[in-house]
């Protein structure tokens, strides 16, 4: 079973503190969410789990089945098995889809394994018709001309076939019509077992509704400001964020600068 | 000419897999360097008809008091007196590849040509230094009155119709080196489609050159008549040597109203040969001309494939890559001259610069006062791949009548940080993931390739691609 471990994790871009030290603990078989207000750091969060080049961490820790990520390269962490749905999945001109997944399953199988290639086209067929997408999809071209929950679909289909242990879904509701957010929540459910640790990331409860998640964290300026459970998300959707940061005494307007945040950090120098 | 360094040379080496060098006997060479006696040498070895001496020699003079282009990379290391012009290495064409010489078959064999013969092709010539050794066509063809021979072979063969449109497209003193080709031309392809007649399979003819120093001058010349159609391919290799070759070709292409040729291009020469080819072919009437250009190798290459669309509603096509890797200069691109009405063009060309290569589109686009509702779109994208290496987009367009249009798109990219962490993040490592997005901006390109020659595309860019992005 598999165990994503985020200690203490502090991360900051200039100046600016985004991600002021996270801890969270996702098992196998359970389905967290992450709620919160815009420009919270969610997506952040899950970037830099996955190991984006553009964040680099103060201080904190990642570990995944007790094996630290941090100085890991972004395709050893997938390896690993981690995963990211991405919020704008990203277009590759020219490169087939077909291609594309191929070789990502290939790059996740264990060295002395092949890749039967009639057993992928099968399932791969199978993802695309569980997910209701057109037959025509695996030779087009990487999210290019796709539209929104076509490519939210496509990051889906490529979950089903790697199969991580642990999967961010990074606002995968966004761009979705009442039927995609179904289809999607259907799949989604379907692959839950004890080998996949689901972390959500979304603003609404109506993803909530389909895939339902076992804790909810709700994450205020870079930081888990409240962890509870279902009961969570209707009072947030009936009521907003405001009552949190009245009740833990949050100030929109105070921004938190980086040398502040390093309290919890000892070893680490200042700048 | 240009030595050069001993690491630079060892690199290409690992790399260039048709850098073996083979030896074979030589039946006759021209000494080195180029004096008006090595012309007439030429000439008088191959046996000429008195006007093509003439037309020679009057080349060998717009040679000499024509200078280098003033644009464009740097020629002035050429040094004319120490290359060797003339090769002969067979006594004969030979159309049974059992009676090649050994030493050539063996090379030709390492190369893969006997076997896409059988494949896919109807017909193969192949050069082996400055004249053909080698060549067949299917008897299906011949019946239906194509002419595809060695340039050579078809001058004494076809002494009228060569004579007819020789130099009619370029010009003996078109520039410096059609000047040069003109004087000392030997070997190409002659190929004469007749009306009606469509050929399916392609025609290809194989270039190498083996020796250290010499010149590759041939001479295509490509006739397409009314309503036929004709797929040619070309390939080129040489063997890696610290000293320089020279290839100055010259292809002319005469299109006919509605003929339709298309004409496909690997250029593969290792990195020490200097590629300045001159190709131009002129349109008739809803004729349609396709260059698919595609230059890998060579160290130094000039190349602007161009169509004259002189019949009303002439089409022209250019799809080009260019790669620049370590140590190579690719100054490529196409010309579009529109002289009927209703004549359209299109560019499509995609540049690669890596591991401090530099890669350069120059282009023109003219539409003359004639040319009234003509249209042209050019297309050109470059990628960068690391910060070793350089790109620049030279176009020159061009309209002289109030009727035309010309749309120009150029987008200079690097390899994003946001599509390598999106791959990446699917668990393909950092060079698969730079190779997918390579492949990905040529495929517009390769898509246009027959499958033998678009597999081996990939392979050689895959391998010039691998350990860029460290």
């Amino acid at each position: 079973m598999a165990i994503l471990e985020i200690k203490n994790l502090i991360v900051s871009v200039e100046d600016q503190v985004i991600l002021d030290g996270i801890n969270l603990v996702v098992r196998g078989g359970e389905t967290h969410a992450i709620m919160g207000p815009n420009g919270t750091g969610k997506s952040t969060l899950a970037q830099v789990i996955m190991g984006h080049p553009k964040y680099h961490i103060d201080c904190g820790e990642i570990l995944l089945d007790g094996i630290r990520l941090n100085e890991m390269s972004v395709d050893e962490r997938s390896r690993a098995g981690l995963f990211l749905a991405m919020q704008n999945p990203t277009e590759v001109p020219g490169v087939t889809n077909f291609d594309f997944v191929k070789t990502a399953v290939q790059a996740h199988l264990l060295s002395g394994q092949h890749l039967r290639i009639g057993k992928f086209i099968l399932a791969l067929e199978d993802a695309a018709k569980e997910l209701k997408m057109g037959s025509g999809l695996a030779h087009r071209y990487v999210n290019e001309g796709f539209s929104g929950g076509e490519k939210k679909r496509n990051e889906i289909l490529q979950m089903k076939l790697i199969k991580p242990s642990i999967a961010f879904l990074d606002e995968i509701d966004s761009g979705l019509d009442v039927d995609a957010l179904r289809i999607v929540g259907e799949n989604v459910t379907a692959m839950k077992s004890p080998d996949l640790g689901l972390i959500l990331i979304t603003h609404y409860q109506r993803l909530l509704d389909s895939i339902v998640p076992d804790f909810v964290h709700i994450m205020i300026r870079g930081k888990i400001v409240k962890t509870g459970g279902r009961e969570l998300i209707a009072k947030i959707d009936a009521e907003g964020y405001d009552w949190l940061k009245v009740e833990l005494g949050i100030d929109e307007f105070v921004e938190k600068k980086k040398p502040v945040s390093l309290g919890t950090c000892a070893t680490k120098s200042l700048k | 000419m240009v030595k050069n360094d001993k690491v630079n040379l060892e690199t290409i080496d690992e790399e260039y897999k048709y850098g073996f060098q083979t030896e074979t006997k030589t039946v006759f060479s021209t000494k080195r360097g180029l004096t008006k006696a090595t012309v007439m040498e030429i000439s008088k070895i191959k046996g000429e008809p008195e006007w093509m001496l003439d037309i020679r020699l009057k080349a060998y003079a717009a040679f000499l008091t024509l200078n280098n282009p003033k644009w464009g990379p740097d020629l002035s290391m050429i040094d004319f007196d120490d290359i060797v012009y003339f090769i002969k290495s067979s006594d004969r064409v030979e159309n049974n590849w059992n009676d090649v010489p050994e030493a050539i078959k063996t090379t030709f064999d390492r190369l893969g040509i006997p076997e896409a013969e059988q494949k896919y092709l109807s017909g193969v010539t192949t050069q082996f230094e400055s004249e053909a050794v080698y060549h067949s066509t299917i008897q299906e063809l011949e019946d239906q009155g194509v002419v595809f021979l060695d340039t050579d072979s078809a001058l004494k063969a076809y002494p009228e119709l060569f004579k007819a449109y020789f130099g009619k497209a370029v010009s003996y003193n078109d520039n410096k080196y059609a000047a040069l080709n003109t004087a000392v031309w030997s070997g190409g392809s002659f190929i004469h489609i007749p009306k009606n007649v469509k050929i399916d399979k392609p025609l290809q003819s194989y270039f190498r050159i083996n020796s250290e120093r010499m010149g590759q001058f041939e001479r295509t010349l490509i006739i397409v008549d009314s309503y036929a159609s004709l797929n040619y391919v070309e390939g080129c290799t040489a063997p890696i040597y610290s000293n320089d070759s020279l290839h100055a070709a010259v292809v002319e292409i005469f299109i006919a109203d509605h003929g339709y040729c298309r004409y496909s291009t690997i250029q593969n020469w290792s990195n020490n040969i200097i590629n300045l080819v001159t190709k131009r072919a002129i349109v008739e009437s809803y004729g349609h001309m396709e260059w698919i250009d595609g230059n890998i190798g060579s160290g130094l290459n000039m190349k602007y494939p161009s169509c004259v669309l002189k019949g009303d509603h002439a089409k022209g096509t250019t799809i080009s890559i260019a790669l620049a890797s370590k140590g190579q200069y690719q100054d490529t691109g196409a010309k579009m001259i529109h002289l009927g009405e209703y004549t359209t063009s299109k560019i499509i060309s995609k540049s690669i610069a890596t591991k401090g290569g530099r890669v350069n589109y120059r282009g023109l686009v003219s539409e003359g006062p004639n040319a009234k509702h003509s249209k042209s779109k050019i297309e050109c994208d470059t990628i960068i791949i690391d910060r070793e290496s350089a790109s620049d987009t030279l176009p020159t367009n061009i309209v002289k009548n109030f009727q035309g249009e010309i749309e120009h798109e150029a987008t200079v990219s690097k390899v994003s940080d946001e599509q390598l962490f999106y791959l990446m993040s699917r668990g393909l490592t950092v060079d698969q993931a730079t190779e997918m997005i390579v492949m990905g901006f040529i495929e517009p390109f390769a898509k246009e390739l027959p499958m033998e020659y678009a597999v081996e595309l990939n392979q050689l860019i895959k391998m010039e691609m691998t350990g860029s992005i460290g």
